[in-house]
């Protein structure tokens, strides 16, 4: 049997697919960068002397990185429904986001301040900068600056695993698309036209972040020296 | 009305999890065997097929792996295929395992130093031989950890394959919190249960990524 | 008598970078030649297009009569011809000695194992290393390493042997047991190229010694032409070498 494709149906729902593209890439700007700050600061909390917070950064981390996504949302969107806060769903899905990437963030940032050279540390010490002093220029720049591929890849994955919050019925891309294809029956044809909008999204946020990366990192681009 | 929650409900997700166990295993096998493929592909002698395996990895990896679900779910459909929701799944899963299996490969048979390479073809061995006897076996150490590591990945994506109304774990719990309302009981028990497949793999590729460099130097 | 290795005119880039300007040289059977010369004059790379590492630019190698220049070339029945041992050895690091030895004469010559298993007993023999066809390359040391890997070429049964400074990455008191097997083979009636910074071993064991200069061929002699350079230039490379 022939199938004939009909992407003409899909013409005035265009608007509508911005729309949720648009919304994809509100959610991956807010959960990076909130999940850029927790994250780092799980995995300070992650090295400190406290055990105890040491241990709780773990788990956490542990916790996250062992389970899907899928189930982190369920359980905190409808768990927190059922203890009576109904909470708006693109917050919950932003907040099952947050909670999600900011453990693999931990996780990478966490590698990259293990990677600091014990000789930097020994002479910023004994030059007298203060700890918070030391922690900012002498770990945690060069950690952010060393790990920064990963990280970009990570938030990149981040973005397409958003498609995930249609399924609490947040109106990012793959929501929308739900709608059209249950208002088109065209079904495939949504979709296909949806992973193309994903790839250009994907390519956009990789420039953005290479483009970032080159303004940030200006240091190593001048000296052209690796971390 | 709400049910209450009882033991039977367990038992429910046991076998859910029964069957994200079987579609990792076939998501993991079959996209291994296409990865390997694509791998050699990404190897190739030939500029332009090395370019074209790099352009689908690329594709693949830039498309959510549920956007693939919904596309192959759907497009089969279209042919008249009425494929149960584990095909559909199952064919999603391994075109997303393939693409970044064979990206971690890739990375591993490079590893591996060209002068290895070269040494063998000048003992006169084919590009193949030279391959299966020198290079695979090499980066076959280097690509353990991070393998194992990609089955926790694959393991979590079958959580998705509950979307196109296939009984895994994670619609098990949905279907059970329906009726009993409990989510973060029903949840944090579908949580506990991925966790418990999950973190042994996690742990094991951590061990064996440091053997393998305790074992380097 | 015909060449076994002949080079006319060869000249070959990297990019925009000529490395050899026009090299000739001619390698009678059974002769051994000691190819010297600063970093960088070319002798690597000119042992690399001999058994086609490299592919030139213009001119013409033959090796066993093997047309080297001709892209058409079967690379595999030349290199069945011709042995190579490199400065970093390159034993395979997840195979035996023995195994390391037999792989290509089972897989390439497909020899039955048995048959294999003598020629790589023989082979290691003549590199005095018998007892050692069990250990895995990690547990040799660099010379050990470097004679099984002669011993690798060898078991191919080739009529020509190309070193590539072979000696240069072991500790001195390790460079003897190495030379000491190059000699024998040389002995034995091996064609063999050798670059080599081993001045001792130029003057005694080779032929002839070939100086290499700026890509070119720049004096080509017998033992007494490292005392008595005829040119400027390799009578520089003699007073900052010795
Ligand atoms: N693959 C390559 N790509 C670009 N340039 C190369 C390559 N291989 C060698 N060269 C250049 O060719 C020149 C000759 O190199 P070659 O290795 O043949 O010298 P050599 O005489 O063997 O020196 P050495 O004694 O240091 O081994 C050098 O300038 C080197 O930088
Ligand atoms: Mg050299």
């Amino acid at each position: 049997m022939k199938y004939k494709f009909d992407f003409g149906a899909l013409v005035e729902y265009w608007p509508q697919l911005l729309d949720g593209a648009l919304v994809t890439l509100e959610m991956t700007a807010i959960s990076t960068v909130s999940g850029l700050a927790f994250g780092t600061l799980v995995a300070i909390g992650r090295r400190s002397h406290n055990r105890a917070l040491s241990r709780l950064c773990g788990a956490y981390v542990e916790t996250v990185r062992n389970t899907p996504f899928l189930i982190q949302l369920f359980f905190i969107y409808f768990g927190l429904a059922s203890a009576g806060l109904r909470l708006p769903v693109f917050v919950a899905a932003v907040i099952a986001m947050v909670f999600n990437v900011a453990a693999y963030t931990a996780e990478i940032v966490r590698a990259g301040m293990d990677a600091t050279p014990r000789g930097q540390l020994e002479a910023a010490d004994s030059l007298g900068m203060s700890t918070p002093q030391i922690y900012w220029h002498i770990v945690l720049r060069p950690a952010l600056e060393r790990v920064y591929p990963a990280l970009t890849a990570q938030y990149i994955l981040m973005m397409l695993a958003t498609s995930v919050t249609s399924q609490i019925s947040v109106e990012e891309l793959t929501g929308i698309a739900n709608n059209v294809q249950s208002n088109t029956f065209r079904s495939f044809e949504t979709f296909i036209v949806v992973a193309v909008i994903y790839l250009v999204l994907t390519l956009i946020l990789k420039l953005a972040f290479w483009l970032l990366g080159l303004a940030l990192f200006t240091r190593r681009r001048r000296l052209g020296t690796s971390l | 009305m709400a049910q209450p929650f009882t033991l039977a409900h367990i038992g429910y997700m046991l076998d859910g999890l029964l069957w994200t166990v079987i579609l990792s295993a076939l998501a993991f096998a079959l996209g291994g065997v296409a990865a390997f493929g694509v791998m050699l592909l990404r190897i190739s002698r030939f500029r332009a097929v090395r370019l074209g395996a790099f352009v689908v990895v690329q594709i693949i990896q830039g498309i959510p792996l549920l956007v693939i679900l919904f596309a192959v779910y759907f497009g089969l459909g279209i042919f008249g295929i009425q494929v149960p929701p584990l095909a559909a799944a199952g064919i999603a899963m391994m075109i997303y395992s393939a693409a970044f299996l064979a990206e971690i490969w890739r990375g591993c048979v490079e590893a591996v130093p060209r002068t290895q390479f070269e040494a063998a073809e000048c003992l006169a061995l084919t590009r193949w031989e030279a391959l299966t006897k020198v290079i695979l076996p090499q980066a076959l150490r280097l690509a353990t950890p991070p393998t194992v590591g990609f089955m926790v990945q694959v393991v979590k994506s079958t959580s998705l394959a509950s979307v196109v109304g296939f009984v895994e774990l994670t619609r098990a719990a949905q279907i059970i919190n329906n009726s009993t309302f409990q989510p973060f009981l029903v949840f944090g028990i579908a949580g506990a249960l991925y966790f418990a497949v999950c973190w042994p793999l996690s742990a094991w590729s951590r061990v064996l990524e440091r053997k393998l460099h305790v074992g380097r130097h | 008598m015909s060449a076994v290795i002949e080079l006319k005119d060869v000249h070959k880039s990297f990019g925009l970078v000529e490395v050899l300007k026009g090299v000739s040289l001619s390698v009678a059977r059974g002769e051994a030649i000691a190819v010297i010369g600063r970093s960088g004059s070319g002798k690597s790379t000119a042992l690399r297009c001999v058994n086609r590492l490299e592919t030139i630019q213009s001119g013409e190698i033959t090796v066993c009569g093997h047309p080297v220049h001709d892209p058409r070339l079967d690379v595999r029945k030349l290199r069945l011809d011709v042995g190579i041992v490199f400065q970093s050895y390159n034993l395979f690091p997840h195979l035996t000695v023995e195994e390391n030895i037999m792989l290509a004469p089972v897989t390439v010559k497909k020899l039955r194992k048995a048959q294999a298993r003598d020629l790589t007993a023989e082979a290691l023999a003549r590199v005095g290393l018998a007892e050692k066809a069990q250990a895995y390359p990690e547990q040799l040391s660099g010379g050990q390493q470097q004679r099984v890997a002669i011993a690798r070429s060898l078991a191919m049964q080739p009529q020509v042997m190309l070193f590539d400074e072979v000696t240069s990455a072991l500790d001195p008191e390790l460079t003897g047991e190495v030379l000491r097997v190059m000699e024998d083979l040389a002995k034995g009636g091996m064609t063999m190229l050798v670059v080599t910074h081993e001045m001792g071993f130029a003057r005694r064991v080779a032929d002839r010694i070939v100086y290499m200069h700026q890509g070119r061929v720049w004096e080509v002699g017998d033992g007494t032409m490292l005392a008595n350079p005829q040119t400027p230039e390799l009578r520089a490379f003699m007073s900052h070498d010795l």
